[in-house]
């Protein structure tokens, strides 16, 4: 362990994490806007849910690595931002998707009756009653999301950005430097337990309504 | 109809079938009309459509024929939307939305119909008080906090938000328990002598209907109208053999429901606090001839037991551990049957009358019901058989 190295870098090491934290937002707000769309187009056409959640499937169980492989024929290697993030979006879809539409899908009958009945249009409906009862269950995708996607964006290291992977990988392992390996792994971890604490936060205060129960 | 806030609500030849038009009907040629202010109760057996026939009024299902209309108006000549504002919803499971407080629930409607921030909030206040629910309490918790009766309140004053001259009530009680269903009942009857909407009620209970009803229709499988008129006239002519085995064998202690506590003379209770010297409580009792208990209360008048006369002898202060509890209370809403029934399960046979805060009013004895049913009721029953021969013919 190299104290030294690491009081020397601060700026790199910053730098890096700074790079891995816009990498991940990247992923989860372009990821959670494909998704949302998704979700409400499988509201309109259920029969779309089946193969829509196959194929995101099927995008989830692709290793990174590999993926990485399948896309850099058509994003070219001088493109590792389009090529990383492709593949880091489409990781968000199936969590995020699900997420949406299970939310939705446990609005309770009773309640969107009730809507119904006091007159909401479908869109007033859908914004005003069913997202916000959704939103826990949003905002728990989005969590799972994201520490995933912090961890996966390690991996990008590999086609040359990584941010914090890239001490791992091409300060750490290439130059068998066990110090920048400990503090990108390190590093990595820390974020993704920031990012969850924070949803956590979040979350309860976007639903003051889901935390407080009947007493006695 | 200067006293009643609602409107006429009509059914011309309503019919409603699912799938192609050879479908079975699942309401079949339905004509009734609902007079301003007064309480319609759909009842019958499951599949006898009271359900599909209340959601036509506000179209969350359209009929295949026939027409409804709203004090003359087609309901179909509006926006479904903005027909639903204008109509009171409540359903058994309340539907109220948990991530709004209590206060924007009931505030719902108004928003939606876009009234002013400050008009919102007194109207508001105006109905949490008038489903007795303390705005200031109740105002910003969430529906999770409440209780079942709070939250079915809650909706009732939801659906009342926008002062529609229509309600519809899908079982409004029937997810509360039995006990508590009878003071929510008695609670909508005092709301509604007070709001005099025009209601449509759905139950699948007859006795429900009975006491809730200002008309009762009953429909039977396949949509069908078999009766609709005044519970009283139901009673004593049922129209056809279903409506008699639908209301039942037991249709004369039925009857004992057209009445109320109301229509009784009370009599005056002995009430005793803690405290109080037992000679001269003595003097108060041997006063009323009828009666050989004292009743024990609280400061608010609520009671607490009998004490009987046997327990006063003697000199000193009342001993407030001698009182017999278990007083069954009655409203002035509650149906004779109801009082006969809890009166009879009691030892004293007195029932306490009581008002909304639970003080005393007065007491009812059996032989008062017993009374009731030999006299005046006959004279009822003597008018009940016009309207029935009015509606036959």
């Amino acid at each position: 362990m190299d104290l030294g190295w690491i009081v020397r870098n601060l700026d790199e090491i910053g730098q890096r994490t700074l790079e891995h934290v816009l990498l991940t937002v990247i992923a989860v707000v372009i990821g959670f806007a494909i998704s949302f769309v998704l979700a409400l187009l499988i509201r309109r056409l259920s029969w779309l849910e089946g193969p829509i959640i196959g194929v995101s499937g099927v995008l989830y169980a692709i290793p990174s690595l590999a993926l990485f492989a399948l896309l850099i024929p058509f994003t070219g290697v001088r493109n590792p931002l389009l090529t990383a993030e492709i593949a880091l979006v489409s990781y968000t879809i199936l969590i995020l998707l699900r997420n949406i539409l299970a939310g939705l899908a446990a609005v309770p009958r009773e309640v969107i009756e009730a809507a119904d009945g006091m007159g909401y249009t479908p869109s007033q409906r859908l914004w005003k009653v069913e997202l916000p009862v959704a939103l826990p269950v949003i905002v728990a995708g989005l969590r799972i999301a994201t520490v995933t996607i912090i961890g996966l964006v390690t991996v990008t290291a590999l086609i040359g950005l990584g941010g914090l992977g890239y001490l791992i990988v091409d300060i750490g392992y290439r130059r068998f430097f066990l110090t920048a390996t400990l503090v990108g792994s390190v590093g990595a971890v820390l974020l993704a337990v920031i990012a969850d604490r924070g949803f956590v936060l979040l979350q309860h205060a976007l639903t003051p309504w889901a935390r407080r129960r009947t007493e006695g | 109809m200067q006293d009643t806030s609602g409107a006429v609500v009509a059914f011309e030849h309503v019919t409603k079938r699912y799938g192609g038009p050879d479908a079975a009907p699942a309401v079949d040629d339905l004509s009734l009309t609902v007079p301003a202010g007064e309480v319609c109760v759909l009842v019958g057996p499951s599949g006898c459509g009271k359900t599909t026939s209340m959601k036509m009024v506000n179209r969350l299902i359209e009929p295949s024929g026939g027409r409804i209309t709203i004090d003359g108006d087609d309901v179909m000549s509006l926006p479904a939307v903005e027909l639903r504002r204008r109509i009171g919803y409540v359903i058994q499971q309340v539907g109220l939305f948990p991530h709004l407080t209590i206060g924007d629930n009931v505030a719902v409607v108004p928003k939606l119909l876009r009234w002013k921030g400050q008009r919102i909030h007194e109207r508001v206040e105006e109905l949490l008080e008038l489903v007795g629910l303390e705005p200031a309490q109740y105002r910003d918790r969430y529906p999770n906090e409440l209780s079942g009766g709070e939250r079915q309140r809650v909706g009732v004053a939801r659906a009342l938000a926008a002062d529609p001259p229509v309600m519809l009530m899908d079982e409004p009680f029937g997810a509360v328990d039995p006990i508590r269903r009878d003071g929510l009942q008695n609670e909508f009857l005092r709301l509604q002598k007070r709001v005099r909407k025009t209601i449509i009620f759905v139950t699948h209970d007859v006795d429900e209907a009975i006491k809730m009803g200002d008309r009762i229709a009953i429909l039977q499988r396949g949509g069908i109208l078999a009766q609709y008129d005044t519970p009283a006239a139901i009673l004593a002519n049922p129209a056809s053999e279903f409506v008699e085995r639908f209301v039942g064998a037991d249709r004369g202690l039925k009857r004992l429901s057209l009445g109320r506590v109301d229509d009784l003379d009370l009599i005056e209770a002995v009430l005793v606090r803690a405290g109080e010297q037992r000679a001269e409580v003595r003097v108060r009792l041997d006063r009323v001839e009828e009666l050989t208990y004292a009743l024990l209360v609280d400061q608010r008048d609520r009671p607490l037991g009998w004490i009987d006369q046997g327990d006063l002898r003697g000199d000193g202060p009342i001993d407030p551990g001698a009182a017999t509890p278990g007083a069954p209370t009655v409203e002035m809403e509650t149906t004779l049957r109801d009082a006969l029934s809890a009166l009879l399960g009691s030892s004293v046979q007195l029932g306490v009358v009581v008002d909304e805060r639970g003080g005393v009013m007065g007491l009812v004895s059996v032989d008062a019901i017993g009374e009731r049913l030999r006299n005046p009721v006959r004279a009822a029953d003597g008018q009940l058989h016009e309207v029935g021969e009015v509606a036959a013919s």
